[in-house]
């Protein structure tokens, strides 16, 4: 595999890029997870590093999400680097218990004697007529948690620097992909480009609005970007790209310099991201917003499986251009 | 009973002399309860201290340890200074984990005590990872881990059983079957009594013996840990013993019987090893005094100690949340410990 930066790479690739050149750097490194050595991981993701680094190194675990998570947590306490690949995020709930009270509390519980530097990736959000149970996004659970790393990438570039940034990190970072940009391709950087955690990207630079989206959620707003942009209005577009940490600078410095900001997340609107970061904001800029925050995000329901269901439950770019139209007053509100 | 398994006099006399440590420290800490300077849950292990350091002695000092929320007596076995011990159950900036854990969560990594945990069952797949790191560093360390018979009917007990016996970890499953979950006995909880006999599906071997008799518990313990050491694979031993509190200091311990309670206080395992040892000439009856107020000594010491010690202060609420702390001043720090 390439890892010529002039030549577009694929995200499921820029990830195998990272876990490859991580794998051959640091012999603490392994990764388990279901089906990723021999069929290579569900997505893709592990294609081939069965092959390059041994069933020592990358490891196919029996159906029991608890369990492998836990035990990889108890190795990382040793002071290995595991990667856990959990299929989708559905199954992390299974795990729930182990990273939360286990994985977020060892290093502060124990008064700092031992750090936990795992790295539990896996693939959230919906589109694919997978119904409810197989759907789902929930980086809010973990982003409510003391003592947890969450990070979304949301490009090839940053799905590859995030996650060898991730694997270097020493605490537990939960490392949520999107089964919507697998196939997304871009450009990457090389073996020693980490992209550090806490720095948000400015996608598209505008002036009217700032509207803040992660993971499959940045291409919708930039979908929506381009619509608005031909009726004259200009948005900021802003990927936080990590929630533990928060750069909420870069977010609060656009939203006062344009008076106007609209939060897009495939997750629901109950105490989700979009409701934390909009209080976050409404506590760092409140004298300079125009309008009350907007936000777009999955309906507040189960993902139903019927396609136009489906598609009706997650935000479109017409949802956000319409919600950008009605914070800056342009449109129906 | 006798010295079987090459364990010398001396031993024996340390063996004794951490279930003495144990039994006042725990007798110290329900007082320090009591008086209110102890909060929170205090699980105390009074009973369980053959259980504990037949264990305890029977493993190597850099082979890993985890277990469950009762786990001062583990602490102590392994070394841990009781002072920094009592410190943390009060609380104190002294105590074993800076006063961020208390009784429930002790641990002292330097001396390879991966920690008690608070959710049943919840600590066996640590302790299964830690002998995954043991296997993948070619290291000969074998990791035990504690539960009690109540983490037998979680469902994360089973799959760590799976995983041991499919890569043939080098890992000791030890049921601490005291026979109550909190309040509910194991006849109302288990379909199969004899616990170790759930390991029977995954191919590791397993067995009880009399979790108050702590020299049958450290030849039972030793002999697991030769099965993993050498022949590379998961063994798992139940032992059977009892606790002579309730489950914690909140629990009054009305619905245990008390002709039961009675029968099992017969089969104290201090008085009974206590037996053993002036019957093998092992120690006179003086030694035996000389110890009981070397450990008295020990145990007001850090009750003192801990008492006298400063609080932990307010300041550092946010330390240690991360190993790879991450700054940020745009809430005041309050998103960034």
């Amino acid at each position: 595999m390439s890892t010529d930066p002039a030549k577009p790479v694929a995200y499921r690739d820029a990830l195998n890029q990272a876990l490859r050149e991580e794998l051959t750097r640091d012999p603490d490194v392994f990764l388990l997870g279901e089906d990723i050595a021999g069929f290579d991981g569900a997505f893709k993701v592990t294609r081939g590093l069965l092959a390059e680094f041994g069933p020592e190194r990358v490891v196919d675990t029996p159906i029991t999400e608890a369990g492998f998570t836990g035990m990889a947590i108890g190795a990382a306490m040793a002071g290995l680097r595991p990667v856990v690949e959990i299929m989708t995020v559905n199954f992390v709930i299974l795990a729930m218990d182990q990273i939360v009270n286990n994985a977020a509390k060892i290093h502060y519980m124990f008064g700092g004697q031992a750090s936990v530097p795992i790295v539990i990736r896996m693939p959230g959000g919906a589109g694919h007529q997978l119904s409810s149970q197989h759907s789902q996004t929930l980086d809010a659970w973990f982003a409510h948690v003391p003592g947890l790393k969450v990070v979304c990438p949301s490009t090839p570039e940053d799905a590859k620097g995030l996650l060898k940034t991730a694997i270097r990190d020493d605490d537990p970072v939960i490392f949520i992909e999107n089964e919507g940009l697998y196939g997304k391709k871009g450009p990457v950087g090389g073996p020693d480009d980490l992209i550090p955690f806490g720095q948000a990207a400015v996608r598209r630079a505008g002036t009217h609005c700032t509207v803040i989206a992660h993971s499959r959620m940045v291409w919708v707003a930039l979908q929506a970007a381009e619509e608005l942009a031909s009726q004259g209005i200009e948005v900021e577009v802003i990927d936080p790209r990590t929630f533990r940490p928060l750069d909420l600078d870069t977010l609060a410095s656009s939203v006062r310099r344009t008076g106007h900001a609209v939060v897009v997340d495939e997750g629901w609107p109950e105490y989700g991201i979009s409701a934390g970061l909009a209080t976050l904001l409404y506590e760092a800029c409140f004298d300079w917003l125009d309008a009350p925050i907007g936000r777009v995000t999955c309906a507040d329901v189960p993902m139903p499986y019927a396609k136009n269901l489906e598609q009706a439950a997650l935000p479109q770019p017409a949802d956000v251009v319409a919600a950008v139209l009605a914070n800056i007053g342009q449109g129906v509100a | 009973m006798s010295t079987a398994t090459g364990t010398g006099q001396q031993d024996m006399r340390d063996m004794f002399r951490s279930m003495l440590l144990i039994r006042r420290f725990e007798e110290k800490a329900s007082e320090e309860y009591m008086a209110g300077r102890i909060g929170g849950f205090l699980h105390l292990a009074i009973g369980e201290e053959a259980a504990v350091v037949g264990t305890v002695s029977a493993m190597r000092a850099d082979d890993p340890l985890t277990s469950t929320y009762r786990e001062h007596g583990q602490a102590l076995a392994r070394g841990a200074d009781p002072r920094a011990v009592m410190a943390e159950l009060l609380g104190r900036s002294t105590g074993l984990c800076g006063g961020r854990g208390g009784s429930m969560h002790l641990m002292d990594k330097a001396r390879s005590f991966y920690g008690g945990y608070g959710i049943v069952g919840g600590s066996v797949p640590l302790g299964l990872g830690l002998a995954y790191a043991a296997r993948y560093r070619k290291s000969d360390q074998v990791s035990v881990t504690m539960f009690g018979d109540g983490a037998t009917n979680q469902g994360v007990v089973a799959e760590c059983f799976n995983m041991a016996g499919l890569w043939d970890l080098p890992i000791v499953f030890l049921i601490l079957n005291n026979q109550y979950g909190m309040g509910t006995s194991l006849e109302h909880a288990a379909a199969e009594e004899d616990l170790y006999t759930r390991c029977n599906a995954y191919g590791i071997p397993s067995w009880k013996v009399d979790g108050m008799d702590v020299m049958a518990v450290r030849g039972a313990v030793a002999e697991a840990l030769r099965i993993a050491r050498e022949e590379r694979n998961p063994a798992c031993v139940e032992l059977l013993a009892y606790r002579y509190r309730g489950h914690s200091m909140s629990d009054p311990d009305t619905v245990r019987d008390a002709d039961e309670k009675e029968r099992w206080r017969l089969r104290d395992p201090l008085v009974t090893f206590e037996r053993v040892l002036l019957g093998e000439a092992v120690m006179t009856a003086d030694d035996i005094a000389a110890m009981k107020a070397e450990v008295e000594a020990v145990v007001e010491d850090a009750a003192a100690f801990a008492e006298e010690s400063p609080e932990v202060p307010v300041a550092e609420l946010a330390d240690d949340v991360y190993a790879n702390p991450f700054n940020d001043d745009a809430r005041g720090g309050a998103l960034m410990p």
